[in-house]
Parts: structure tokens; sequence; C-alpha cells
């Protein structure tokens, strides 16, 4: 029995080294400076530490702190955007009774199979006829619609109790009373599981940004961070550092609501 | 389903027949109003789309002069297409290792972490980290790491390998390195459907097995693992949808190159639809891409989301 335990913690201190181990490597890599980065063999914990490689990225670029609000405000409107439509639909989808319910549900959760390469071609061609190229409404207004998002909220008001809105109702409330009142404070749960793993698609999307937005200025984080890998090719302290401006407010976010991560996925993924 | 009295209090009620339609009328109104946003954009941008793609896969589109009808001849392009081949080619081959090697990687993580240890919590988070950053940053690390002259090379010298591979400057090398690099940032996120999965096993299943003498290998391959098996489809036919578009690292890191080991169909969808502006053409592209998912989903389906009971 002893000897099962040793091995166990071993093998979970080995995969942790191998999942962790490239951000501590990049974070230390981002403290160095250009010509120790670049040395062989590499010294992998090199001294002294330069932390201001952190606000050379801040001002090397004019466009990086512009790069950085435009991804937080887009990621917060597309969130905002999805946590409402999602709930109205989810609600609707489990709690009201209308012709053609289950169609259209079952139409929903079909699309959740159809692979996002299917409808990029038409729908930069629908975004062409908007209007719509180099702004940040193709990265918005499709999303509206979220089949998983709708799922999500849907399995989730099925599993509360219909006291509450019986109560309400007997009070003479109407559904959007009930709706907006009664339902979205106790889908609260659903709610922030919703609101991260959206804002975690936003926040590191790349293929959207980069197909819909054109002048560098209205770019986000993740295609700045492409853009600017091309002009400080040999400056890897600095692409590093970057990249860390991406990757390390999302790390927190985890950290911090990592029970309802993995109860978004277990709520969404399995009870298909 | 309505409370009974609701209809009956007060005089100026009407009679409870036709409260009752109203009511209901009122609750159809309400709730085609909160579907409507969501079924709006769901039938322009993807039932909308998914025609718009059917059509555009028949005609020639550049997004300048009007489509022209072009018959089948996007279709007839495609199987004559070089590049399709290659695309095709290492598309394949990137899902046909990638999609095991993760799948098992991911129930083996969840099944070490289903075992009854302290820092469940912290082990679980420092596992799952890759799975919460971005394509762009693990791609801009990974090409840093993969460098002739990098850390990754470095370790294989401490170990008395050969270390001077230009990882994804080599034909060979490059497909393998990304590969890799995706196994690792993607075998986490299956890693929690499997962790769930385990944890809805009831211990009596288990418990019996042991009883009759099963050892703890015996247990695992004849209870859990059938049991895990609507899960394990699940896992595959995500990760095979995922692995059949992988797009973001491929163009970070190669551009397809070199030499096009790296093409893969999406990348190519891309290039013919974003570098070329052949929208008729990478429309019919995408559709042998979307064929070829449902016909690997269907294979899957028969094989492996097979009934058990006990």
């Amino acid at each position: 029995m002893r000897g099962k335990t040793v091995l166990i913690y071993a093998l979970l201190l080995a995969i942790t080294v191998v999942t962790f181990s490239p951000f501590v490597l990049s974070v230390l890599g981002s403290l160095k400076d250009t010509r120790s980065i670049l040395a062989w063999p590499p010294r992998i914990f090199s001294p002294p530490f330069h932390p201001d490689n952190y606000v050379r990225v801040w001002k090397a670029s004019p466009l990086f702190p512009v790069w950085v609000r435009n991804s937080i405000v887009l990621a917060v409107i597309t969130v905002a955007v999805k946590l409402l439509s999602c709930s109205m639909a989810g609600y609707a989808f489990a709690r009201m009774r209308f012709p053609g319910r289950n169609v259209l549900f079952w139409a929903t959760l079909a699309t959740m199979m159809v692979p996002y390469a299917v409808t990029l071609v038409p729908n930069y061609t629908i975004m062409a006829k908007f209007g719509w190229i180099d702004t940040y409404l193709p990265l918005i207004v499709p999303g509206i619609s979220d089949a998983f998002g709708v799922f999500l909220m849907a399995q989730f008001f099925k599993t509360l109790p219909r006291d509450y809105e019986d109560a309400a109702r007997i009070d003479g409330a109407s559904w959007f009373t009930i709706f907006w009142r009664v339902m979205l404070p106790l889908a609260r749960p659903a709610l922030v599981a919703l609101a991260i793993f959206k804002f975690q698609a936003s926040w590191n999307d790349f293929l959207g940004p980069l197909i819909y937005l054109n002048t560098p200025s209205k770019f986000t984080l993740p295609l700045g961070l492409n853009f600017f890998k091309g002009q400080y090719f040999h400056f890897w302290e600095l692409i590093l550092a970057g990249a860390m401006f991406n990757a390390v407010p999302m790390l927190i976010i985890f950290a911090i609501f990592q029970r309802y991560f993995i109860k978004g996925i277990s709520l969404g993924g399995l009870k298909a | 389903m309505r409370p009974s009295g609701t209809g009956t209090r007060g005089a100026g009620r009407p009679a409870p027949l036709v409260w009752f339609r109203r009511a209901r009328t009122r609750e159809i109104l309400t709730a085609y109003v909160l579907i409507a946003p969501h079924m709006l954009a769901l039938s322009v941008f993807t039932f909308f789309a998914m025609g718009f793609a059917f059509y555009l896969g028949f005609h020639r589109y550049d997004l300048l002069s009007p489509p022209t009808f072009a018959g089948a001849r996007n279709f007839v392009r495609i199987f004559t297409d070089p590049d399709f081949h290659i695309a095709l080619r290492n598309t394949i081959y990137y899902t046909a290792v990638v999609v095991p090697i993760q799948t098992a990687l991911a129930l083996f993580y969840a099944v070490l972490l289903n075992q009854p240890v302290r820092l469940r919590t912290f082990f679980r988070a420092a596992f799952y980290a890759p799975s919460v950053t971005a394509s762009i940053v693990i791609s801009l690390v990974f090409i840093w790491l993969y460098a002739k002259q990098g850390i990754f090379n470095y370790l294989l010298s401490k170990l008395g390998l050969p270390a001077s591979i230009d990882w994804l400057g080599n034909p060979a090398t490059a497909l393998p390195a990304i590969m890799m690099m995706n196994i690792w940032s993607t075998a986490p996120t299956f890693m929690v459907v499997f962790l769930a999965a385990l944890q809805d096993i009831p211990d009596s299943l288990l418990e019996a097995a042991a009883i009759d003498g099963a050892n703890a290998w015996q247990r695992f391959t004849r209870v859990t693992l059938p049991l895990l098996r609507p899960s394990i489809f699940f896992v595959v036919v995500m990760g095979t949808i995922g692995c059949l578009q992988v797009f973001d690292q491929i163009y970070i890191m190669t551009r397809g190159g070199p030499l096009k080991s790296t093409m893969t169909l999406n990348y190519l969808i891309y290039s013919e639809a974003f570098e070329n502006f052949r929208m008729g053409y990478a429309a019919a592209l995408s559709l042998i891409l979307f064929v070829l998912i449902l016909l690997l989903t269907v294979i899957q389906k028969r094989y492996i989301d097979v009934e058990v009971q006990y």
C-alpha cells in the first residue's frame, strides 16, 4: 500500500512538471536580457533578472496597451451579450411550453456538431455584404446564438425546483418578471460558469480577429502578439513577456473560479 | 400545471376557460420573445450560412464581382489539386496520432487525480493550466522552446540524444512537433470529462468486483473502462472534430511549411479564401471537410458508443 501511494504522488508530480514547466520556463525567459536568452547552452535559471522587460513591452509598441484594452472591451461585451441571450433562450426551453419547442431545441443542439470551418467562408461573405469587415460586429453578433450556452442554461434551469416560480405566479408575476427577478438570481452558478468559458473563448480567440480585423490599432491581444512577434523577432524576452500579458490574467481567473470551470464542463459536456 | 384557484380570484376576472387561453397565448408569446435573439442569430449565421456554403461551393466568387455558376468544377478541381492531397494526408496523419494519444493521456490524468490524494485541487489546476492558455501564447512559447538552440534540444542533449534538430524548420519533424504540443495542451481539457465520469461510477460495483477476486487492473479494464464508453465516445468525437480543424498553431508557427509538411485542410481553406480570394473553392473544400467529420463521427458511434449493461 505504501509503495502504491509513493508511486501515485511521484506520477502526480512528474505530470505537474510536464504540464507546468513551459509556463515557468517562459516566465524565467521573459526576465532575461536579449543576449542571455539566445545563449547556448541555455541557462534556465540565470540571474540577474530584468523585470523591466514587462515595462519595455508596454512601451516598445504604442499599440500594445491598445490591444490589451481592445481585448478586455471585446470580451466583456461578448460575455454580457451571451449571458443574456443564452439565459433567456435556456429558460424558455427549460420551463415554457410553446409550439416547436422540441424541434428548435434539437436544431440548436445539432448545430454543436457543425464545424466552424463550414460557416467561416459564407459568414465572411455575409459580413462583407453588411460592411462589417474591420469592425468588432462579426466577433459579437453571431455569438448571440451559442448552442453550448443555451444547452448549459437549459440544463441548469431544469434542475431548479419549481416552488419559487409557482409562488411568484400566484402573486400575479408575469413570465418576464419571474425570469428576471426569480430565476436569473437562482442561476448564478451556471451564469458564472458560462461567463468564464465565454470570457476565455473571446480572450484567447485568434482566428476570428485574424479574419475580420485589418487595422493594427483594432487588433486584439492574441492577434497583436502575432504582429509583435513579426516586428521583434530577435527579442524573445520581449515576445515572452508580451505573451504573459495574455496568459497570466487567464490563469488567475482560472485559479479563482476553478470549481465553476469543472462544473461547467461536466454540465455542458456529458449529459447530452 | 397551473396553480388551482388563480382563475377565480377577484370579481373582474373573465371565465376560467378564457383566462386559461389568454394565459397560454401570453406564455407562447413570451417564450418566442425569449428565444428570438438566439434563434435569429442561429438562423442567419449557422443555418443560412450552411446553405450559403453549399451555394458558394457550386460557384466562382472572388468577393468583388458577382458569383458565377461553376457546376461541379470546384469539386472536380479538389480531387486533382495536389495541395488538397497533401493537406488531406497531413490532416489524417495528425488526427490519427493525436486523438488516441490525447484520449489515453486524458484518461490517465483523470484516473490519477481520482485517487484519494491530498492537494487534489492543486494538482488538478496544475494539470489543467495548458487548457486555459491561448493558442497564441502556447505557439509563441513552443517556437522558442523548439528552436535549434532552444531548451527542448538542450534537454535532449542532456539525455545524450541528437541535439541540433531544427524542429519546426525540418519537414520531417515540424508536424510531429506541433502534434506533441497540442497533445500536451488538449489532454487536460478532456481529463475533466473523464474525471466527472469516474466520479459517477458507483463504488459498489468496484467493491463487488474486488470481492469476486478481481485485481486492480482487472477492475479497471472489466468494470471502469466499459462504463466509461459514453465518455470515451464523447472525447474521441470532440477530439477528432478539433484535430480535423487544427489551424491557429499551424498559422502562427509554420504557415503550412516547410515544404507544405504542416499544410492542413483548414489551413488550405484559409489560404484559398483569405489569401487567394477563391471563396467558392474554399467553400467546396469546407464541405468536403464537413463530410469527412460526419463520416468519422458515424464510424466512431458504431464502434465506441455501444450500450453497456450490468
